[in-house]
C-alpha cells in the first residue's frame, strides 16, 4: 500500500511511537475524569444545596466552563499563567488542570440533574414506610442516583478523551503531533504518508471511544 | 495590561470575530441540514441509507473534531481532494455537528410514543401527514435543548480550525503571541471576544428552551 502511505507505520518503530502518543493523550484524560468524577460529586451536593450565595458561584463557575472553550482555558493555564504569576507549570499538570476543572463542572451538573430527577414521593414512601434517613439513602436514593448517573459519566469520559486531543496546542507530544513528526520524518520517502497516519489516528480514536459509547447506550436502555 | 495595546489589536479581534462566526453559522447549518436528514432516515428505517447514516453518526460522534480536521486538510489531498481551508472548516464542523445534531433529533423522534402515529393513521391521515403534522413537532420539542447545546458546543470548537491555519479569534491570538509576546493582553481579549461571540447565544438559547418546555406541557 505504498501509494496510501500506510507502510510508513511499519518503519521501525513508528506505531509504537503512535501509540505511545495516544497513551500520553489518555493518561491525561483518565487522571483528569478520576479527578472530575470526585470533585464533580461534591460539586453535584453542592449545587442541590439552597444557600443563594453557593448556587450564584456555581452557576457563575459551570457557564464559565460551559462558553469557554477548552483551548482558550488552556492557554490561559499555561501561557497565562507563566506570564501573570510567573508560574512555571510543566505543560502536562496544566492540562491536567484544564480538563479537570471542566470536568468538575460537567460532572456537577449531571449529578445535579441526577438527584434532582428522584421525586419527593420517593423519600415520602420510604419514610412512611419507616426505614431510617440512613436507609432511605443507601437503600433507596442512592442506587437510582447511580444508574441515572453512570451512563451520563461514561459519555462525559469519551468527550474528555476527545477533546485531550487538543493538548497538543500547548506544545504536549501525544499522538496528533507524533502523526506529524512521522509524516515530516519521510516526507521524501513516502510522499502520501500523511493519509495513512491520519487515518490510523482516526480509526486509533474510534475504537477508543466507540466501545465505550456502546456500552453507555446499552447501560442507559437497561437501567432506564 | 496597556489599554494601547488592546486598542491596537481590536481590528484584528475583531475581524477574526468575524471570520470564526460566518464559519461557525456556515458549519451549523450544514450540520443541522445533516442532522435532519441523518434523524428522519434513522427514523423511517429506509433500507440502506438508515444504515449509512448510524455508520456517520457513530464514527463522527467518536472521533474528535482536531482529528477529523486534520485528516480532511492533510490527509484527502493525497487523494487529490483538496480544498480550502474554509471549506475545509465549515465541512469538518458540519460533519461533526451533524452527527451530534442527528443524535439529538432522533432521541428526540424515539421519545414520541407509537401510539401517536398509530392514531393519526387510524384518524385516515396518509404516513407523510403523520410524520410531519404530529410527530416532528413534538420531537422537535423534545430535541431543543440538545440542539441549543450542541449549537453553543459547535461554536467552541471553531477554536480547533486554528490548527489548519483559519485566522480564527484562537489563530489571531496565537499569532499575535508568538510575535509580541504581549501574552496577557491578547488572552484577554480573546476571553472577551468569546464571550461577545457566545454569552448572546447561550442567554437566547436558555430563552428558547424555556419557551419550548412552556409549549411541551400545553399552556
Amino acid at each position: 500500500m505504498q501509494s496510501l502511505g500506510i507502510d510508513v507505520l511499519w518503519k521501525g518503530t513508528n506505531f509504537l511511537r503512535l501509540l505511545g502518543g495516544l497513551w500520553v493523550a489518555l493518561r491525561i484524560s483518565l487522571i483528569s475524569v478520576a479527578i472530575s468524577i470526585l470533585l464533580g460529586l461534591l460539586a453535584g451536593v453542592l449545587m442541590t444545596l439552597k444557600n443563594p450565595v453557593l448556587k450564584a458561584v456555581l452557576r457563575c463557575y459551570l457557564e464559565t466552563v460551559r462558553i469557554m472553550p477548552q483551548m482558550v482555558l488552556l492557554f490561559i493555564a499555561y501561557f497565562g499563567t507563566t506570564r501573570v504569576f510567573g508560574w512555571n507549570i510543566p505543560a502536562e499538570s496544566a492540562a491536567i488542570f484544564v480538563f479537570s476543572f471542566w470536568g468538575t463542572a460537567e460532572m456537577g451538573d449531571l449529578v445535579r440533574g441526577a438527584l434532582i430527577s428522584i421525586l419527593a414521593i420517593q423519600y415520602e414512601s420510604a419514610y412512611s414506610l419507616g426505614m431510617t434517613k440512613a436507609q432511605v439513602y443507601c437503600h433507596v436514593i442512592l442506587p437510582q442516583t447511580v444508574r441515572r448517573l453512570i451512563p451520563l459519566s461514561i459519555n462525559l469520559i469519551t468527550r474528555m478523551v476527545k477533546t485531550t486531543s487538543l493538548v497538543m496546542m500547548i506544545g504536549i507530544v501525544e499522538v496528533l503531533k507524533v502523526a506529524q513528526q512521522i509524516i515530516e520524518a519521510n516526507r521524501k520517502a513516502s510522499p502520501n504518508a500523511a493519509f495513512g497516519v491520519f487515518a490510523t489516528v482516526f480509526l486509533l480514536y474510534f475504537l477508543i471511544c466507540w466501545p465505550v459509547g456502546r456500552l453507555a447506550a446499552y447501560l442507559e436502555k437497561r437501567w432506564a | 495590561m496597556n489599554a494601547d495595546i488592546l486598542i491596537q489589536y481590536l481590528p484584528l479581534y475583531r475581524d477574526a470575530l468575524y471570520l470564526t462566526w460566518k464559519i461557525g453559522w456556515l458549519g451549523i447549518a450544514l450540520a443541522f441540514l445533516l442532522g435532519v436528514w441523518c434523524a428522519v432516515m434513522c427514523h423511517l428505517h429506509v433500507p440502506i441509507l438508515a444504515r449509512l447514516s448510524r455508520i456517520y453518526i457513530e464514527v463522527f460522534r467518536n472521533t474528535p473534531l482536531l482529528v477529523q480536521l486534520f485528516f480532511l486538510y492533510f490527509a484527502l489531498p493525497k487523494l487529490g481532494l483538496r480544498v480550502s481551508a474554509q471549506v475545509c472548516g465549515v465541512l469538518g464542523l458540519g460533519l461533526l455537528g451533524g452527527a451530534y445534531m442527528a443524535e439529538s433529533l432522533r432521541s428526540g423522534l424515539e421519545s414520541v410514543a407509537p401510539i401517536q402515529t398509530e392514531s393519526a393513521l387510524s384518524l385516515g391521515m396518509t404516513r407523510e401527514a403523520a410524520f410531519f403534522h404530529v410527530i416532528l413537532p413534538q420531537a422537535v420539542s423534545v430535541s431543543v435543548p440538545g440542539l441549543v447545546a450542541n449549537v453553543i458546543f459547535l461554536l467552541k470548537e471553531t477554536s480547533v480550525f486554528s490548527t489548519i491555519s483559519l485566522m480564527d479569534l484562537m489563530f489571531t491570538a496565537k499569532d499575535l503571541i508568538g510575535m509580541y509576546a504581549k501574552t496577557i493582553e491578547c488572552l484577554f481579549l480573546l476571553v472577551v471576544f468569546y464571550l461577545i461571540m457566545l454569552l448572546p447565544v447561550s442567554v437566547l438559547g436558555s430563552f428558547i428552551e424555556r419557551k419550548v418546555r412552556h409549549a411541551e406541557f400545553g399552556d
